[in-house]
C-alpha cells in the first residue's frame, strides 16, 4: 500500500510538472456516439446533441430551456405563418454567408421524403424570402408554437450541399453513403477537426462564430469519447480520463459525489414514465378475467392506487425520481401543480374498487416493459408487479429490449406496458397528440375522449395563448378523471463533472458547450 | 490430398450457408430496426413505408435470397444505423479486433506454457497451488467482471492504464495499428489481459496435465537414468512431448478469442467488430449483424479447414482411410 501511494505521488508530480495547456480542451463522454453527422437525417439524441455543437437552428433554448434567438435575431406571428429576421453575418465553417437563401434550402431538406425531421418541419408549407435576410414560414393554418417546433431543425448551406450532392438526406434504399454521414459545415460554435466513429470526434472553436464573446463559455476544444459501458464510463470519470460524464448510471451517482474532486449536478428532466391500459379492446389478450376489465374506470382507479409511488422513489429509485399524477414534467406547457400531484396508495381502497367491479379475487394480466430504455425501468415494473398481487393482480411481467418492446406497443398488441415520454416542443399538444388523441400514434390504450381529441385539435390553431392554455388545462383535468394511465413518477437526469469544468445542467438533456466553463 | 481439401471446402460452403440461413431467420426475433430509425414523432404510415422499403415484410425466405444475391456480388448493404457500407465497416474495425486477438493470444501462449510447464514439474510447491488456484478464476469469472475489475484497480486506483479505448494509432494505410506506439500498448494491455485469461487458463491446465502424463513415461526415465540435466529433460523432451494438443486446442480457440472479444470489447470501447456487432444488435441493424455472423462463420470454417488440412499431414491414419 505503502508503495502504491508513493507511485501515486509521484505520478500525480509528474503530471503536474508537465507544461500547462495553453488551451482549454473538454473531454467528455456518454453512452452513444452521434449515428451521422447529417443534420435531418436521424432525429436521435445523441446524433442532435453532436450536430447542435456544429450546426444551429433559427430559434434556440439556453440551458433554462428559455426560447433564445440563434440565427434568427427576432420572430412576430402572423395569421398564416412566423416572419423571422436573420442573424447578419454570419458565416458558414467553410466561409460562405448565411443567407435567407440557405433557409429556404434547409427547410425544403427537413421536409424531404428521407427526412427524420419531417413531422417537426412539415406545418411549414413554404419559406419565402423577403429580403437576404428575412424570411417568411407560411404554416398550415395559423400555429402558435412554431418557434417551440424549430430548436432541432438545423440550418445547413445550400451551395456546400449543392456541389456536395447532399440536397437530399440519406434515404433507406440508397446503397451508398452520402458525403454529409462524415462530413460537416454549419455556423456553430464548434467545428468538426476529425471524427472515428465510436472512438473519439474531435471538435475546435470556431474562431468566426458569431456568438464569440457572447457566452460565458471558454472552451477551445472537446474531445468526445462514445463509452457504452455504464461502468467503464464512470471509470473513465473516476481516474480523471474525461472531465464529464453525460449520463452515469444512477447507483453510482452516490460513488461520484463522494469523489474527491468530482461532482453530480441533478435536474428533473423532461421526461415522464408511465404504465398504460388498453381500455379499446373487447377481450384482453392476456388476463383470464372476461372482457376487458380496464373498460371500469374503477380498475383503472384501483391499478393508479395500488402501486405505491413514493415506494418506487425510495426503493427502486434511490430518492433520484419525482412520482407524479400525469404524464409530463414541470417545464412543459400544461403541467399544473394541481395535476401534477400524485393519486396517492390506497391498497385497501384500490382492493374495493376491484371487488366493486366485480373482480374480488383479482384477475391475471401480462405487463411489457423494456428492460434497456428508461431509468431501472425492468425493477420499477417488478416492483410493482409485487404491488398489484398484494391487491389479487397476478401480472405477469415481460420486461425485454427496447427493439422488441416498442414495437408491440406501436401495433397494439399489448394489454398494460410501460412507457416513456419526453416532450422536445415543451407544449402539451405534442403528448396529447401522441398519447391522448383518439388517433394518437403512440396512444395504444385505446383512450377516445371527444373533448380530449377536440382540445388536441383546437391548440394546434388557437393563438390567444390565455384561450389555448385553458384550454390545455381542461384536457389535462378530463386525463385526471379519465385515468388512461398509471404515472409513476418523471425522471431525474444527473451529470457526473470534474471539478475543474462548470456546465449547467439543462432538463433536456443536452449539453451546451458555449456555456461551460474550464476554471 | 486435393480429393480430401475439395471435399472439405464443399462441406465448409454447406456449413456457411447453413449458419447465414440460421442467424437470418432469428433476426426476425431480435425486434423491429424500424423504431430505432426513426423518432418517436414519426407516423404509423412512415414506420409501414420503411419497412416495405426495406423489405422487412417479405417472407423470411425472400429476405435471406435477396441477401445472399446481394452477397455473392459483393454488396452487403449499408448500416440501417449508421448509413455506411457494412464491407467498408467491417474492414475498417477488423484491425482493432485483429491485433487484440494477436496480443491475447501471445499473452495466452507464453504466459500459459510457462506456467503450465512451471506448476507440472514442481506440482508440490506452494507457489504451484496458489497459481492453480487463482487460474481457477480465469474460468469462472465471467470477462465482464474480471475486465471491470482490471479496469478499477489500474485505471482508477493505481491511473497506471487508460481505462478504456484504443489510443495511438498510426495509419499505414491499409492498416490502422496501435502496436507501433507507447500509448497504443498501454490501451491495449487491459483488454488483451481479459481477453486471454480463459485462453491462459486452458493452456495452463492442459500443460500441466501432459506434462504430469510425460514425465511418467519412460523415454522421460531413460532419460534421467542417461544423466541429461534437468534443463534437458524438461525443456527439450517433456515440453515438446506435450505441445501436439496445445497446438490443436490453440488452432480452435483462436475463433473462440474473435467471439469472446465481443464481450471485453463491450467493457473496455475497443473499436473492433464485436464491439460493432454489439451495438448492432441493440439497433437491431440487420446488415451488420448478418455480414458479421457470415463473416465469423467463415473465420471458423477457414481455421477448421487448416486444421482438418495440419490432422492430414501429420496423421497418416486418416490419408489411410481415404
Amino acid at each position: 500500500m505503502q508503495f502504491t501511494k508513493l507511485l501515486a505521488v509521484s505520478v500525480t508530480a509528474l503530471t503536474v510538472a508537465s507544461p500547462a495547456l495553453a488551451e482549454n480542451v473538454l473531454r467528455w463522454t456518454s453512452q452513444g456516439d452521434a449515428l451521422t453527422m447529417d443534420p435531418h437525417s436521424q432525429n436521435e439524441g445523441p446524433t442532435i446533441a453532436m450536430n447542435g455543437q456544429i450546426y444551429e437552428s433559427l430559434v434556440t433554448r439556453d440551458a433554462d430551456l428559455v426560447l433564445q434567438p440563434e440565427l434568427a435575431e427576432s420572430w412576430e406571428a402572423g395569421s398564416d405563418g412566423w416572419t423571422f429576421k436573420l442573424r447578419q453575418g454570419v458565416k458558414f465553417h467553410d466561409g460562405s454567408d448565411f443567407t435567407a437563401e440557405d433557409v429556404v434550402f434547409s427547410f425544403t431538406r427537413a421536409n424531404h421524403e428521407a427526412s427524420d425531421y419531417k413531422e417537426q418541419a412539415k406545418s411549414v408549407t413554404s419559406v419565402e424570402v423577403i429580403d437576404d435576410y428575412t424570411v417568411k414560414l407560411t404554416t398550415d393554418g395559423p400555429n402558435p408554437i412554431l418557434p417551440n417546433q424549430l430548436t432541432s431543425i438545423y440550418m445547413m448551406d445550400k451551395g456546400w450541399a449543392e456541389a456536395n450532392n447532399v440536397v437530399a438526406p440519406q434515404d433507406f434504399k440508397a446503397k451508398e453513403e452520402t458525403f454529409a454521414v462524415r462530413n460537416a459545415n454549419g455556423t456553430g460554435p464548434f467545428t468538426l477537426v476529425s471524427r472515428a466513429p465510436d472512438e473519439l470526434t474531435v471538435l475546435a472553436a470556431n474562431p468566426d462564430w458569431w456568438g464569440k464573446g457572447m457566452f460565458p463559455g471558454n472552451i477551445d476544444k472537446i474531445e468526445y469519447r462514445p463509452i457504452t459501458n455504464a461502468a467503464t464510463r464512470v471509470a473513465a470519470l473516476l481516474s480523471g480520463e474525461v472531465d464529464f460524464v453525460l449520463d452515469p448510471p444512477l447507483q453510482d451517482v452516490k460513488r461520484i459525489e463522494t469523489s474527491e474532486g468530482l461532482s453530480v449536478k441533478t435536474v428533473a428532466q423532461i421526461r415522464s414514465i408511465f404504465f398504460g391500459m388498453d381500455q379499446g379492446v373487447d377481450k384482453l389478450r392476456s388476463s383470464d378475467a372476461e372482457g376487458n376489465p380496464f373498460k371500469d374506470a374503477k380498475v383503472r382507479e384501483a391499478f393508479n392506487l395500488a402501486i405505491d409511488k413514493d415506494a418506487i422513489q425510495r426503493v427502486v429509485m434511490e430518492g433520484l425520481s419525482f412520482p407524479t399524477g400525469m404524464i409530463t414534467s414541470p417545464g412543459v406547457l400544461g403541467n399544473t401543480p394541481e395535476n401534477d400531484a400524485s393519486y396517492g396508495f390506497d391498497a385497501a381502497k384500490a382492493k374495493m374498487l376491484l371487488a366493486d367491479a366485480g373482480y374480488p379475487n383479482g384477475f391475471s394480466i401480462q405487463l411489457d416493459c423494456p428492460n434497456n430504455r428508461y431509468n431501472n425501468d425492468e425493477k420499477i415494473c417488478q416492483a410493482a408487479v409485487a404491488m398489484l398481487a398484494k391487491i389479487g393482480i397476478k401480472v405477469n411481467l415481460d420486461a425485454i429490449p427496447k427493439a422488441q418492446h416498442f414495437p408491440k406497443i406501436q401495433k397494439r398488441e399489448s394489454d398494460f406496458y410501460m412507457l416513456g415520454w419526453g416532450v422536445p416542443t415543451l407544449d402539451s399538444h405534442y403528448v396529447f397528440s401522441y398519447l391522448l388523441d383518439g388517433e394518437g400514434s403512440w396512444n395504444a390504450t385505446g383512450y377516445n375522449n371527444a373533448r380530449v381529441n377536440e382540445i388536441t385539435k383546437a391548440i394546434t390553431t388557437e393563438i390567444d395563448i390565455e384561450k389555448r392554455t385553458a384550454m390545455i388545462d381542461e384536457a389535462w383535468s378530463l386525463v385526471k378523471k379519465d385515468m388512461p394511465y398509471v404515472p409513476i413518477h418523471h425522471q431525474v437526469l444527473a451529470w457526473g463533472l470534474s471539478d475543474a469544468v462548470d456546465i449547467p445542467i439543462a432538463a433536456d438533456d443536452a449539453f451546451r458547450p458555449r456555456f461551460a466553463v474550464m476554471k | 490430398m486435393f480429393f480430401f481439401i475439395l471435399k472439405r471446402l464443399a462441406q465448409s460452403v454447406l456449413v456457411m450457408a447453413i449458419v447465414s440461413a440460421v442467424s437470418f431467420s432469428l433476426f426476425n426475433f431480435v425486434g423491429d430496426p424500424v423504431n430505432n430509425m426513426v423518432g418517436q414523432d414519426a407516423t404509423r404510415e412512415q414506420r409501414l413505408e420503411i419497412r416495405e422499403q426495406l423489405g422487412l415484410d417479405d417472407p423470411v425466405l425472400t429476405q435471406y435470397s435477396r441477401f445472399l444475391g446481394n452477397m455473392l456480388q459483393g454488396d452487403f448493404g449499408l448500416s440501417y444505423r449508421i448509413k455506411r457500407p457494412v464491407d467498408q465497416l467491417i474492414f475498417e474495425r477488423l484491425p482493432a479486433t485483429l491485433e487484440l486477438v494477436f496480443v491475447s493470444a501471445i499473452i495466452a501462449l507464453v504466459v500459459g506454457i510457462g506456467l503450465g510447464v512451471y506448476t507440472g514439474i514442481r506440482r508440490k510447491s506452494w507457489i504451484s497451488r496458489g497459481i492453480l488456484s487463482v487460474s481457477l478464476v480465469g474460468v469462472s469469472l465471467p470477462t465482464f467482471i474480471i475486465g471491470i475489475a482490471l479496469i478499477y484497480i489500474f485505471a482508477v486506483h493505481l491511473r497506471w492504464l487508460p481505462s478504456s479505448g484504443r489510443s495511438g494509432t498510426v495509419d499505414l494505410g491499409w492498416w490502422k495499428t496501435s502496436l507501433l506506439t507507447v500509448d497504443g500498448w498501454r490501451a491495449i494491455i487491459l483488454p488483451a489481459i481479459t481477453l486471454s485469461l480463459f485462453q491462459l487458463t486452458l493452456i495452463l491446465r492442459l500443460v500441466r496435465a501432459e506434462m504430469l502424463e510425460v514425465m511418467q513415461t519412460d523415454f522421460i526415465k531413460f532419460a534421467r537414468a542417461r544423466g541429461l540435466s534437468e534443463r534437458a529433460i524438461n525443456f527439450r523432451h517433456a515440453l515438446r512431448n506435450t505441445l501436439v494438443p496445445v497446438i490443436t486446442i490453440i488452432g480452435l480457440n483462436i475463433g473462440g478469442l474473435i467471439a469472446f472479444s465481443v464481450i471485453t470489447e463491450t467493457v473496455f470501447q475497443w473499436p473492433g467488430t464485436g464491439l460493432m456487432f454489439i451495438q448492432a444488435v441493440d439497433f437491431v441493424d440487420v446488415p451488420i449483424m448478418a455480414a458479421y455472423l457470415v463473416f465469423v462463420a467463415l473465420l471458423f470454417v477457414l481455421i477448421n479447414l487448416v486444421v482438418d488440412i495440419l490432422y492430414f499431414v501429420v496423421d497418416p491414419r486418416i490419408r489411410l482411410g481415404n
